[in-house]
Parts: C-alpha cells; sequence; structure tokens
C-alpha cells in the first residue's frame, strides 16, 4: 500500500513541476491536493472545537456538549461520547454560517470584500502541499508523504503564511470602516515585523541542513536531517523558541491577536463581515495555525521521527510510513493544543509593545542566532 | 372682659379663646394631646382617661389673697396633686399645663396598656385600621408590651345595627362617642353600655337604629373598628384611598364630604367637618349617592348624532349648527357647578335662548337632607340663568316646541321625557343632550354628549345659605368624555361669543368674578366656603324649611 | 493629578517573560484538570441555599384552612406592585368564621414581581411565603398572572405552630359556657 502511495506521489511531482503532463497524473495531483485540504481542513475543523472545549476546561466549564444528530446519537456509547465532546457541535456550527443570512453592507468595496476571506484562506492551503506529513521507502530511497517535495519547500510555505495577511488587509481596506481599517493597519505592520525575525531563524536549522544535503530548502530534507539525531529544537533552542514566538504573531494568535483585539477594535478586521464569509476567516486563522504547527514541526520538532535520536526504522516498511504519518499528525494536535493552551493563559500584548518585541528583541536575537551559529559551523564545531 | 385668655403650655405662653377645655386650647395652638372619648361637637364625658395633663394655677395666700411669688419673683405655681383630664378641664387666667413630662407620658402608656387588655389585636382584619386612633396612640405612646397573659374577654363580635353597621363589642373601648351621637344628635338612643366592670359592653337597644338616615355617623366618630360600615367592610383598607375634598350632592344642605377611591373606583364617601354647614355630620343616604352614579345609572360613554356614534369633535360641530338655528332653548340643570352655568348664561344671552329648569323637591328632614334635592339651584339664580322658582316638569316648553317658537333644545343632565316631553316634541324640535347618564331622552335625541357626572368634575355650588363652597373632583373622568366646562366653552366660541383659550375652571372663575357682583373673589375660597349676598332672591319661594344651622330668609 | 506608581523594576531574568509565561501555563493547566465548577442546569438543578427567595405562593396551614385574612399588607409593601387583592369576607355559617376575613381574589403578576420578599416579611398569618420556584415561565402574559388557586396550588401547606386562630375560637368557646 506504501507503494502505492508512493507511485502516486512519485507521478504527481513532475506533474506539479509541470513537466511531462498527463491527464492521469493530473486527476491524481488534484485528487492528493485534495486529500491534503481535507486533512488540513479536518484539523482547522476539529481545533475550533478544541478551542471551545479547552478554553472551557481552563476556566472550569463543560464546554459545548449537548449538540447532537438525533440518528448519530442513537448509536450507543459512540453517539453519546460525541455530544459529550462536542464534536457535532462543529456541523452546527458549521450549517449556522451557512444559513445564516449573508450581509453586504452598502459602504464596503464589493469585489475586495468577497475576495479577501478567499485570500485568507487559499494560500494556507496551497502551503500545505509542500508539508511532508510523513516518510516512505521506495527502492532503497526515502521520499516525502507530500502532495509535492519542492527543493524550495520552505520558501514557498514562508511565502505562502505571508501572503494570508492580505486577506486581512483587503478585508480592512474593502470594509471602509474605522476599526477594521486600523487592524488591517496593525496587521499589516506586524507581519513585516515578525516575517523577518520568523525568515531568520530559520536559517541556521537551514545551514545544519546544507552540511549534509543538496537541497537544504526541502522540507523533506530538513525532516530527515532530524532522523535519528539531535532535533533542531535541541540543537537551536534560540532558533525554535524566536520561531515559535514569530510564529504565533503571524498567525494573529493571543498574545499577538492585535488585527482582532475585540477589546478596542470590535471585532478587528472581520466587524463587517457575517454569515459564510466570517466562517471562511475563521477557518483561515485555524488552518494558519496546522500550516504553521506543520511548519515548526518540521523545521524544530523532528518532523515525522518518534523521538529524538530515534527514528521509524526503514526495515518496518509501509508501517513505519504509516507510523511517521501518526506521528506528524499527533504532533500537529499537540501544538494545536499549545496554541490554544498559550491563548487561553496569556493577556493580549498592547500595539507597541508588540512593535518593541518584534523590532528591538526578536529581530537582533534571531540575527545573533544566525552569526553565532554562522561562527559555530565557520570554525567547523 | 377680654375674650381671650393667658396660659402657659410646657413652659410656652399663648393667650387662646376663653371658655373652652384645655384639650382644644392645646389643640388650637398646635399642641397635641390624646383622647379617644372626647369629640368636638359631643358633650364631654371623660371616659377614657386617655388626656390626662397636669395642670396647675397661680398660688395664692390663703388669708391676703395675694399671688405667692417664689424667689426670683416668678408667680409660684400650685400644681394640681393628680393629672387630669384635658377634656374636661377649663382654660383659666394664667393656667400652667404641662402635657410632655414624664410623669404624663407614664400616665398615657398606662392608659393604653388597660385599654388593650381586652382588645383583640385583629388589626389585619380590621376596616379601621391605618385610620384608628387606638392604633395610632399605641404606636405613638404606647409601652410596646403587656403584662397581661390572661385570656381575653369575650364578647359578640358580628352585630348588625339597623342592617347597615357591624358591631365588634371586643373592640369597643368604652368611649361612648357613639351613645353620645345618638342621645344628642339623632335625639333617640340606640346603643347603650350593658353589664359592668370588665364585662361591660355595648349593646344595641331592641329594634334599635331602624330608619334613622344618621346612624352611620357612629362610624365616623368610633374611634377603634368596634362600629363598621357594612357597605365598606372588607372592600379596601383605608390606606390605599386616595381623598378628594367633595360637596354632597344629595340636596341643597351642601354637606361638606370626603370621597375615597382608588384606581377611579369610589369607595366610600364621609363628612367633612364644617362647624357652618354640617359640624361634622351627613347622612346615610348622602353616602351612597355615589352607588348611583357608578351603578345604578347607564354610563353615557360616547357621542351620538342620530343614535349612531360619532366622534365628540363631530358631535360639538353638529351641536353649532344646530344652535344656529332660530328658537333655541336650554334645559340647564341645578346639578351644575356655578362656572357651567356661569358660562351656559353667557350663551344663553349671546343666542337671545330662554333658559328652563327643574326643581327637584322631596321631603325635607328637618337637618341634612333639605327639600331641595339639586346642590346648586341657588347657582342658577347667582348667575342669572333663571330668576323666578323653576317647576316641576317642562310642559310650557313642551307647549312652545309643539307650536314650533322652540326648534332647538340643549338640554343638561334633566330626562325631557319625564318631565313632559312626547316623542312627538322630539321630532319637531332638535333636541341636544347633554349629560353623564343614558336615559329616555339620550335614546331619542339628535346628538348626545357625554359629560362628567358629579364626582368627576371640579367647581363650586351654592348652598342653601348662599354659602359658595368649592369642590374637587375625586376621580378622573373617562376617557372620550368631555369636561362640561370645556364643552359649554367650545359651544360659547363657536357661536361667537367670549373665547376661552384655556377653557379651564380656574379661568372661567377670573372671569365669573369680575362680571358677578356676588361672586367677587371666589377665586380663593376658604376651605369652610364663603358666604355670599343672597339678598337680592329674598323674595324667591325657596322650599327648604328651617333645619341645622340654616334659617330660611322668611322665617327670620 | 494623575498619581504615578512606582513599579518593581524587573532583573535581566524576568524580563525575558519566560518563567511567567511557563508558570501561567502551568496553572491553566492545573484548571484544566480540576474538576468542573458548573452545572448542567435543565439536567441539573443548583442546591438552593436555606431563605431562598423564589416565587411567593399563598399557603395553607395544617388544617387546610387559608392563612391569608386579605390584609392587603403584602399589596401595600410590594414595590413593584405586583399584588392585588380583593378582600372578602368568610360566611357566618364557616367553621372558620371567627376569622371572618378571606380573600375573594388573590392576583400575583409574576412578570412584576422582583422576588424582593417584603410580602412574606409585612404578612402577619406568614401566608405568604416565597418558595424555590425560580425558572416561571409561559407564552403568555396573562398566563403568568398567578390567581388564588394557581397560588394556592404552587403553595402547599405550611403548618402553623402557633394556630392563633384556633386559640381564639376555643377561648371564645370556653368563656361563652360561663
Amino acid at each position: 500500500m506504501a507503494d502505492i502511495f508512493g507511485n502516486v506521489l512519485l507521478a504527481s511531482a513532475p506533474a506539479g513541476a509541470g513537466v511531462g503532463c498527463d491527464w492521469a497524473d493530473l486527476a491524481l495531483g488534484v485528487l492528493f491536493s485534495l486529500v491534503a485540504i481535507v486533512v488540513v481542513m479536518t484539523f482547522a475543523g476539529l481545533s475550533v472545537v478544541a478551542e471551545r472545549k479547552v478554553c472551557a476546561y481552563i476556566q472550569g466549564r463543560c464546554g459545548p456538549n449537548r449538540t447532537a444528530i438525533p440518528w448519530v446519537l442513537a448509536v450507543p456509547v459512540v453517539g453519546r461520547f460525541l455530544q459529550r465532546a462536542g464534536l457535532m457541535q462543529l456541523a452546527a456550527d458549521g450549517l449556522k454560517f451557512l444559513l445564516k443570512e449573508d450581509p453586504l453592507p452598502g459602504h464596503v468595496n464589493k469585489f475586495w470584500f468577497m475576495a479577501a476571506p478567499v485570500m485568507s484562506l487559499s494560500p494556507v492551503l496551497i502551503s500545505a502541499c509542500v508539508i511532508p506529513f510523513g516518510v516512505y521507502w521506495s527502492g532503497g530511497a526515502a521520499n516525502p508523504l507530500s502532495v509535492s517535495n519542492l527543493d524550495i519547500g520552505l520558501l514557498f510555505a514562508l511565502a505562502m503564511g505571508g501572503l494570508g495577511v492580505y486577506g486581512t488587509i483587503m478585508a480592512g481596506w474593502s470594509s471602509n470602516s474605522k476599526f477594521p481599517y486600523i487592524a488591517a493597519m496593525r496587521a499589516s505592520a506586524q507581519v513585516i515585523s515578525y516575517e523577518l525575525c520568523l525568515a531568520i531563524s530559520t536559517l541556521p536549522v537551514v545551514m545544519f541542513v546544507a552540511q549534509g544535503s543538496d537541497s537544504p530548502l526541502s522540507l523533506f530534507e530538513i525532516g530527515r536531517a532530524q532522523s535519528g539525531g539531535a532535533w533542531f529544537c535541541i540543537a537551536q533552542p534560540l532558533g525554535a523558541l524566536l520561531f515559535l514566538t514569530a510564529l504565533f504573531a503571524e498567525t494573529n494568535r493571543l498574545p499577538f491577536d492585535v488585527a482582532e483585539s475585540e477589546t478596542d477594535l470590535v471585532s478587528g478586521f472581520h466587524t463587517e463581515y457575517g454569515s459564510f464569509k466570517f466562517g471562511l476567516f475563521f477557518v483561515g486563522e485555524y488552518g494558519h495555525m496546522v500550516v504553521g504547527s506543520a511548519l515548526f514541526i518540521t523545521l524544530f520538532l523532528g518532523a515525522w521521527n518518534p523521538l529524538p535520536w530515534l527514528a521509524w526504522p526503514e526495515e518496518w516498511g509501509w508501517v513505519s510510513s504509516v507510523l511517521s504519518l501518526l506521528t506528524f499528525l499527533l504532533k500537529i494536535a499537540a501544538m494545536l493544543f499549545f496554541f490554544i493552551w498559550v491563548r487561553w493563559t496569556l493577556p493580549r500584548f498592547r500595539y507597541d509593545q508588540v512593535m518593541n518585541l518584534g523590532w528591538r528583541a526578536l529581530l537582533p536575537l534571531s540575527i545573533a542566532n544566525v552569526v553565532f551559529y554562522m561562527v559555530w559551523l565557520g570554525l567547523g564545531f | 372682659m377680654s375674650d381671650k385668655v393667658n396660659i402657659n403650655i410646657n413652659g410656652v405662653d399663648y393667650a387662646v379663646k376663653a371658655g373652652q377645655n384645655v384639650l382644644s386650647a392645646c389643640r388650637s395652638v398646635g399642641v397635641e394631646i390624646p383622647f379617644f372619648c372626647y369629640y368636638p361637637h359631643l358633650k364631654v364625658a371623660g371616659s377614657c382617661r386617655m388626656c390626662l395633663v397636669s395642670v396647675g394655677t397661680p398660688a395664692r395666700d390663703r388669708q391676703t389673697g395675694q399671688l405667692i411669688k417664689n424667689e426670683d419673683g416668678t408667680a409660684r405655681i400650685a400644681w394640681m396633686p393628680k393629672p387630669a383630664i384635658a377634656c374636661g378641664t377649663a382654660v383659666c387666667e394664667n393656667m400652667h399645663i404641662v402635657t410632655d413630662s414624664e410623669a404624663i407620658s407614664q400616665c398615657r402608656q398606662s392608659i393604653l396598656e388597660f385599654i388593650l387588655l381586652n382588645h383583640p389585636l385583629d388589626c389585619p382584619i380590621c376596616d379601621k385600621a391605618g385610620e384608628c386612633k387606638l392604633q395610632e396612640y399605641a404606636n405613638r405612646y404606647g409601652s410596646g408590651v403587656s403584662r397581661y397573659v390572661e385570656s381575653k374577654s369575650v364578647k359578640p363580635k358580628r352585630r348588625e345595627v339597623a342592617g347597615k353597621i357591624m358591631l365588634d363589642a371586643e373592640r369597643c373601648i368604652l368611649c361612648s362617642r357613639c351613645i353620645r351621637f345618638c342621645e344628642e344628635v339623632i335625639g333617640k338612643p340606640v346603643l347603650g353600655f350593658v353589664k359592668r366592670g370588665a364585662k361591660t359592653e355595648i349593646s344595641v337597644y331592641p329594634g334599635g337604629g331602624e330608619g334613622l338616615n344618621y346612624l352611620l355617623n357612629v362610624v365616623d366618630i368610633c374611634p377603634v373598628g368596634a362600629l363598621t360600615e357594612k357597605a365598606f367592610r372588607f372592600k379596601m383598607r383605608a390606606w390605599f384611598l386616595r381623598t378628594a375634598r367633595t360637596i354632597s350632592a344629595e340636596s341643597s344642605a351642601g354637606v361638606n364630604t370626603t370621597t375615597w377611591s382608588r384606581g377611579g373606583e369610589i369607595y366610600r364617601v364621609t363628612p367633612r367637618a364644617n362647624d357652618f354647614v354640617n359640624g361634622s355630620w351627613m347622612s346615610d343616604t348622602g353616602r351612597y349617592v355615589h352607588l348611583g352614579a357608578a351603578a345604578g345609572k347607564r354610563r353615557l360613554s360616547g357621542a351620538r348624532l342620530d343614535s349612531t356614534s360619532c366622534s365628540l369633535s363631530y358631535a360639538v360641530d353638529r351641536s353649532v349648527e344646530i344652535l344656529r338655528l332660530s328658537g333655541f332653548a336650554i334645559v340647564a340643570s341645578a346639578f351644575m357647578t356655578v362656572e357651567e352655568m356661569f358660562l351656559l348664561s353667557e350663551l344663553a344671552k349671546v343666542c337671545k335662548a330662554r333658559v328652563y329648569m327643574v326643581s327637584h323637591v322631596a321631603e325635607d328632614d328637618g337637618f341634612l337632607v333639605s327639600a331641595d334635592r339639586t346642590p346648586n339651584m341657588r347657582g342658577a339664580f347667582v348667575t342669572g340663568l333663571i330668576d323666578r322658582y323653576p317647576g316641576k316638569d317642562l310642559s310650557e316648553l313642551a307647549q312652545l316646541v309643539e307650536s314650533g317658537d322652540v326648534r332647538t333644545v340643549l338640554c343638561f343632565d334633566e330626562d325631557l321625557k319625564a318631565l313632559g316631553f312626547e316623542a312627538r316634541h322630539f321630532k319637531k324640535a332638535n333636541v341636544i343632550y347633554c349629560s353623564s347618564a343614558e336615559n329616555a331622552t339620550s335614546a331619542c335625541a339628535k346628538v348626545c354628549v357625554p359629560l362628567e357626572n358629579e364626582f368627576e368634575k371640579s367647581g363650586m355650588w351654592i348652598n342653601r345659605q348662599f354659602r359658595l363652597q368649592s369642590f374637587e373632583a375625586a376621580v378622573e373622568r373617562p376617557k372620550g368624555v368631555s369636561s362640561t366646562v370645556a364643552f359649554v366653552a367650545e359651544l360659547l366660541a363657536k357661536i361667537g361669543g367670549d373665547e376661552f383659550s384655556e377653557p379651564g375652571v380656574e379661568l372661567v372663575r377670573r372671569v365669573m368674578a369680575q362680571r358677578v357682583p356676588q361672586l367677587e373673589g371666589c377665586q380663593n375660597i376658604p376651605e369652610e366656603g364663603m358666604p355670599i349676598d343672597g339678598s337680592a332672591f329674598s323674595r324667591v319661594a325657596f322650599p327648604e324649611g328651617p333645619a341645622f344651622k340654616y334659617a330660611p330668609s322668611g322665617s327670620k | 493629578m494623575a498619581i504615578v506608581v512606582e513599579r518593581k523594576k524587573l532583573n535581566f531574568f524576568e524580563r525575558w517573560y519566560l518563567p511567567q509565561i511557563v508558570s501561567g501555563l502551568c496553572i491553566t493547566f492545573k484548571n484544566f484538570l480540576k474538576p468542573k465548577v458548573t452545572i448542567e442546569y435543565p439536567d441539573q438543578r443548583p442546591a438552593l441555599p436555606a431563605g431562598y427567595r423564589g416565587a411567593p405562593t399563598l399557603v395553607k396551614d395544617s388544617e387546610g384552612r387559608e392563612k391569608c385574612v386579605s390584609c392587603q399588607l403584602c399589596e401595600f409593601v410590594c414595590p413593584s406592585k405586583a399584588i392585588r387583592v380583593t378582600p372578602g369576607s368568610i360566611d357566618s355559617g364557616s367553621e372558620y368564621a371567627y376569622i371572618e376575613k378571606a380573600p375573594k381574589e388573590f392576583k400575583i403578576n409574576m412578570l412584576r414581581c422582583i422576588y424582593c420578599g417584603l410580602c412574606e416579611e409585612a404578612c402577619p398569618e406568614k401566608a405568604i411565603v416565597l418558595q424555590d420556584t425560580y425558572a416561571l415561565n409561559s407564552t403568555s402574559r396573562e398566563d403568568l398572572i398567578f390567581d388564588k388557586a394557581r397560588l394556592y396550588a404552587a403553595g402547599g401547606t405550611l403548618p402553623d405552630k402557633i394556630m392563633k386562630w384556633k386559640r381564639v375560637r376555643d377561648n371564645a368557646e370556653l368563656k361563652g359556657e360561663h
């Protein structure tokens, strides 16, 4: 099964690269993209439920536990469990977004107003195609379980992640209303500030990978570099911390969600949005979290490897592949929990504090971090 | 000799009217003394002992008769060794009275404890609660505790007196006010004490009180809830009721009353003290006039034109059109206020209308129900509506309608059908009927205008003594009903007479005070009313006979 | 004038914030594991404390006699004017004729009631009692104006230890024999 899976991936890789186009390959490529999208979207959806549930638990509440689809509830044990876990709440929320009246305020710039939610969600889905969710072996060579094994996967993911903020900016500008506008300004300033730190803190990782690989920007190679060795979070703790902090800012999560900032901006950039358009922003935010987590896992948390200095053995064949995939998904889940946990722990930074932290702490530190590892490697340690 | 005496109450000097008792002297200068059995309009009994005060007069030397002075030169006061009852002690020159000493408050406490020994304390179900003297004084002067632990005495509780009073002998504190009232005012003993000591109780003479029309006054003067009015029994607690200063519409006696209402519903009518008119009494029948106004008569609730309902303003406009036709007569009512009559007489002058009225004469009881059973017949004379006492019916007007001389009749309150009008008269003349009640006339009148009844309007009436008395509205008039003053003022303005931009009672009074010589100063009538000059009407044959505080002008 | 509060100067270690963030995360994680403090309302009901003030009701004594004597003190004291009593009398043939007075009609507008309990405090007969009903609801306003029958149905029986009226009646009978 691993072979079939792998062949498809292999076949689709050139298709994605635009070489030797074939209808079957194209269809399979589309199919796999859909699989990746489904994975990301499922995680995004589940994290919405998790957000509510974790928040409730931290606050001493039960969280959503009443929504039920009657015939699902009739299933013994499982139905009851799904209800108590609030999982059917997800369907109810989605349905609500779909069925509510979709308002289009008279004062907005209609085209960009409608384009903004799409712009906020699609880069997330696109960047998901370069994430190596696992590994499989075919003909003695290790291959990534990803839609496309780009040589510049890291750059691609960062670029797409950066594009996500355009949705926010477009929403803020086209809403033609002051709170969304302020939020959009803040979001763009924040992205500029933290994108720098985000990118620079990955450089030492690339340098480390470049020691043993020809394509150090490939996410798969970065993951492989951590197989059976020290994870980069151990080798470069500061880099990991900086990347993680910048990632919080990048995904607009608390304590950096100045673009939403309910206390002073009503609801931030999506103040004028409702119904399904708001739903897209909502899913986009969680999709962003999923892809961001995947990136952090790949870069610093040992990608699909179970433990530092321990890798799934090649000899186990497809079992190892499945295990690697499960490991990766488990790590994403853990990261999502961490995101949520932090949100319900820390208060929001003031806007000037966000800027101070970005420019006066994180950026110098990340540059120092790069310089340190340059010297380290240059001296040949 | 001066009619004032100098007395000293609680160390303060006052000059008060001579010849009165200490209690009323203290009350006249605002010093309160609690009392149960004393009543200003009845003889002193001195049975309750609640009004005990310390009394003293300047001491005199027995031999020389000279005033004895203290060392500092002030007169020495010889205090009576025991407190005296304020109601039974007359004031004299240089009398010293103490009402606020520790000893007096001890007296009051003890008296109250004694009175409360056998009082059932069923205030929650007692109709007197809230206006009960015993309750008030127990609260203000009582000790709050009783040392009496034995069971209270048992006396008859639900005893009917003359079918209109409920007697609860247990609540009675044996003040004898009711007994004295019956003997002194009615002149026929109805109630009396039986048994002795702690078993003394109030009882009724056999067949007592049947047919007496002033018996309910004992309910008002009872300081506790021993005597309660059957019609008001368990109807409403006193503290919910809103009071209004009103005048009884029962007869031309002009009895001052208080009307008690809640939420537009009248619960009872009680007499209001006025020494010039009714003392503090009223007839039993006068208490139930409101029942006629509320239930007995069907209310004319909306304007009608040719028996179809229409808006009030439309009815007024149509009335004006009809009034412009020639041959116009007014039938006024002696239940109208002086203000309304004045406006009506202005209207009659402008339209050159004849004015007719009807007398409502019945038996004169020689006390507070006079022969003229309307409250304001003299007002019609004073405002110039009529100049001779009207007859019992309107056959004269009916003849004029028959002959075609009168083609429009503006009628207030009076039921034309009962006064000589036949159905054919209603066909020959346009009848504008303005009243609060439905009757045979309203059923066949051309236009019907709903007006307020006598409990809903405020104004002035002139009673048999030619005393001008003002009264307040007891309840609000219902929606869709016009004020009579506003209605007549509007007719007057549209016909071409005086314009009353805000036709309120005040404005009418001001104009009236200028135009009618007898009514000068009618804007500010004192509470007890204002006697006006009725000498111009001394030759009018008023039907009232001599009665309480009233002597007919012919018999003087 | 603005008062400037002097803040504690943070040392180098503290200015990293990380220890504080970690300790904060520990606190929230502990809360995450703690038992929940909320109750699932319609299924579970809160334990009401003694003296809880819910809907006012009328009660009868152990003989099934209505305690209310329609003194209207509750109506008087009611700050929201929710109570309306129409007094009436007990006919002389009744076993409780000695009490004389009973409400002909007693209405409480539960929509106006603010559950202050002043009526209960004012009642000289302990006839009106605030019970533990707190979730009254209806689809019409008229339905929430409780009449006498519904008030007694909701109130039930509250045994009267003193039996004041019985004592009065017994006393009357005793003395009446002499």
